[in-house]
């Protein structure tokens, strides 16, 4: 197998479906677990069915962090084939996903369960997974003092839902399963099938606090699509917005992990500065999360000489009160002594289990979107990635904060250097059998969206890949050993989407 | 101890006056309650059913104008965009609530519908606990209902509280259009909250099934799973929007 068989794009690039190479099965999973085992990503590995009916197509979409490219290779998917995840363990969710939709069989595959109990896919599949919703094989241990907690899905907080199950013994978590798939509302099935008009809200909700993240991802793929150059200065605006979402969920996550170690003054300061930055975006666009800003060809709404003045004095007075909320934090001792080393994952973990985002560079592993395949207003403007290499909640908790201060530098840079001109452009009907693919750095990490058209021009398949989607089996992973008790604070650690998950 | 309390005086009292004193303010491109002008809408013209994505407006008669339901709206704007007379004016009123589904419909001179509940008024006016339910909602309305617990807002000024068990709420406070894979979960979590009780339904989603209206995978919102006695819509609505209607239905 040679890298030649592989074929190179670039982030937000569109190719003819024609080129994508069509190798037989095993071809294709040994060149993935060669790529992946030589520093790839898996980014993404749609699947579809060509005409709404047929043989099913996989496609492998990884990202090179090391060349800036994305490489793309496709296969018929068999009905059952060699699992991927024993020699690959990023493929773990990929495989429970594609197994579950199509009704394929991914053989020797050791947790093979649905991940979101949803509906099969394909026309006249033979089911290979239960459709319960929560119940499923759970792993299980016997032993004289072992116990497990279930919680949820309804949960204490207002948050979304999803089932925890805590093998225990005593107060130790020997291994925690997590099961989702209640927040599942048909969003991938809908772009393709559903009215057209409603595609940009589907994204704009299909995680509501990666309004902007989602929303450009979808918008760039549409532009590919339909060759549509976007004005620079809404590259601009879509950065700004992009960096707001980042800085908001950021400040709202540090003030919920005070909360959940006891520190109530900087929850209490955060949860209102939050509220600060989310206005902020509402004066762009009229909406705290930024609906209706983003829109194919550019952005809906402007900024004007005068808001940008407005925002950047705003901006200072957010960046002098979360200085002093956050500080105080991490200059606490008792704050510290619940942070460090509760949560560990390490940096070797992270990489084969194909962590992104916030949790990936908390175990110091350099991986930004906006820094490997940058695209709009990043690939003028560098963006360093923050890393920290403990791999702990402090980790986690500390990469945010350098992120928010890192995005409030960006923000300002960008409102003074404004590019001038429209901040919109046309868009023209997609091209027909071509094939997209955006990468975004929303703010917990790596959005993925794949599509590809049909002769007619017209979606033939469109998959999206939440960074949730890599990140939940490592809040799995680094619950092991763990107290309990140190559930919230690992969770909201990671504080990962559930609708984003459940599609 | 000394650096706790030095912080807290820069970050000063923060509770806002409202509603005593003046609401916040809103940002000026904000689409509050929407308005239905008097033009008359031109023969056969159909261009803001044609660009609404939920299917959220209907033509009465080209005299009579345009309905549009707030409960299916995403306050996305495009229909002023589309109407060629001006028809559609987005406001920046915040009070959208209603305590009836039919009241959510806006017309010409549609009057500012009730959010009065009369068992809340007499049992729940000085207290009221909710339990939140996310049903398929995107986080949008679980972030700016939780919002109106911190500082800023303080809503347990008004009783109004968030509680984590249904056994200690006096009501449901859902968002999300009702996945299926929440169904079962929402039913039980509603019968375990003991009567006398109350639902208030928060987010397009949770009023009508939002954009995700009669998708196979979600049941079209809350009412259709327990008895709703108050909706908010919005995507999402504003904790302002959302306080003005927990207040007025507990207000009477």
């Amino acid at each position: 197998m040679t890298s030649s068989d592989w074929l190179t794009a670039e982030n937000g690039q569109a190719v003819p479906s024609k080129r994508l190479p069509v190798v037989p099965f095993p071809t294709l999973r040994r060149a993935l677990i060669a790529a992946v085992s030589g520093g790839a990503r898996i980014s993404a590995l749609p699947v579809w069915q060509e005409g709404g009916q047929g043989p099913l197509r996989l496609a492998a979409v990884l990202s090179r962090p090391a060349s800036g490219v994305l490489s793309l290779m496709s296969c018929e998917l068999p009905d059952a084939f060699p699992a991927l995840t024993p020699e690959c363990p990023a493929a773990h969710w990929f495989e429970r996903e594609i197994a579950e939709t199509w009704g394929c069989r991914p053989e020797g595959h050791p947790f093979l369960k649905p991940i979101r109990f949803s509906q099969p896919r394909r026309a006249a599949s033979t089911k290979s997974v239960s459709s319960q919703v929560g119940q499923a094989d759970f792993l299980h241990m016997d032993g004289g003092e072992s116990h497990e907690v279930a919680v949820g899905p309804v949960h204490a907080g207002v948050i979304e839902p999803g089932h925890f199950r805590f093998l225990c013994h005593g107060e130790t978590v020997y291994h925690l399963e997590i099961s989702l798939g209640y927040q599942h509302r048909g969003v991938e099935r809908a772009m393709t099938e559903g009215p057209s008009r409603r595609r940009i809200h589907y994204m704009e909700t299909v995680a509501g606090d990666t309004t902007i993240g989602h929303g450009t991802a979808y918008c760039r793929l549409v532009e590919a699509l339909s060759d549509t150059a976007r004005p620079a200065r809404a590259e601009a605006i879509r950065a700004i917005a992009a960096e707001l979402e980042r800085i908001a969920n950021h400040i709202g996550d540090l003030g919920a992990l005070a909360g959940d170690v006891g520190f109530l003054p900087t929850l209490s300061f955060c949860g209102r500065i939050r509220g600060d930055v989310l206005n902020l975006t509402a004066a762009l666009c009229g909406n705290r999360f930024g609906r209706n800003l983003i829109r194919p060809g550019g952005t809906a709404f402007d900024i004007d000489a005068g808001s940008a003045v407005d925002l950047l004095s705003r901006l200072d007075l957010v960046e002098r009160d979360v200085s002093s909320a956050v500080e105080l934090m991490f200059d606490t001792p008792s704050v510290l002594a619940r942070f460090e080393k509760t949560g560990t994952l390490s940096r070797e973990t992270a990489k084969r289990i194909g962590l992104v985002g916030v949790a990936a560079r908390a175990c110091g592993l350099s991986c930004d979107v906006r820094q490997e395949h940058p695209y709009g207003i990043y690939r003028f403007t560098q963006v360093t990635p923050a890393t920290w290499s403990d791999g702990d909640c402090f980790a986690r908790a500390y990469v945010r904060w350098l992120e928010v201060k890192a995005s409030m530098a960006f923000i300002r840079r960008q409102l003074k250097e404004l590019p001038e001109g429209i901040v919109t452009a046309p868009v023209a009907p997609f091209r027909s059998e071509t094939l997209a693919i955006s990468l975004v750095e929303g703010w917990r990490g790596e959005i993925c969206h794949v599509a590809g058209t049909d002769r007619k021009g017209n979606l033939a398949f469109y998959k999206v890949v939440d960074p949730s989607f890599h990140n939940w089996f490592g809040l799995a992973l680094a619950l092991r050993n763990q107290q309990i008790s140190d559930f919230p604070l690992c969770n909201k650690s990671f504080n990962l989407s559930y609708c984003g998950h459940d599609l | 101890m000394f650096r706790i309390l030095k912080t807290r005086r820069e970050q000063r009292y923060r509770t806002m006056a409202y509603p005593d004193g003046p609401a916040p303010a809103l940002p000026s491109r904000f689409a509050g309650r929407p308005v239905i002008g008097d033009a008359v809408c031109p023969e056969g013209c159909a261009a803001c059913i044609e660009s609404c994505p939920t299917g959220a407006i209907s033509i009465l008669s080209s005299a009579e104008g345009p309905m549009l339901d707030t409960g299916r709206c995403l306050f996305c704007r495009a229909c002023e965009e589309a109407c060629p007379k001006e028809v559609f004016r987005f406001t920046g009123d915040h009070r959208l609530a209603a305590a009836s589904r039919n009241d959510l419909f806006i017309g010409r001179g549609t009057p500012l519908p009730s959010a009065a509940n009369a068992l809340a008024a007499k049992l729940f006016r000085r207290s009221l606990k909710l339990r939140q339910v996310s049903a398929g909602g995107c986080n949008a309305c679980e972030a700016d209902s939780n919002v109106l617990g911190t500082l800023a807002w303080d809503m347990g000024r008004f009783g109004i509280q968030f509680v984590a068990s249904p056994r200690h709420a006096d009501g449901l406070l859902i968002t999300g259009p009702v996945s299926d894979n929440m169904r079962l979960a929402l039913e039980k979590t509603y019968a375990a909250v003991p009567s006398p009780k109350v639902v208030i339904a928060v987010g397009t989603c949770a009023v009508s099934g939002g954009p995700y209206i009669d998708h196979p995978e979600q049941h079209n919102g809350a009412a259709s799973v327990v008895p709703v006695d108050l909706f908010i819509p919005g995507c999402p609505p504003h904790p302002l929007t959302i306080l003005d209607g927990l207040l007025r239905f507990q207000r009477g």
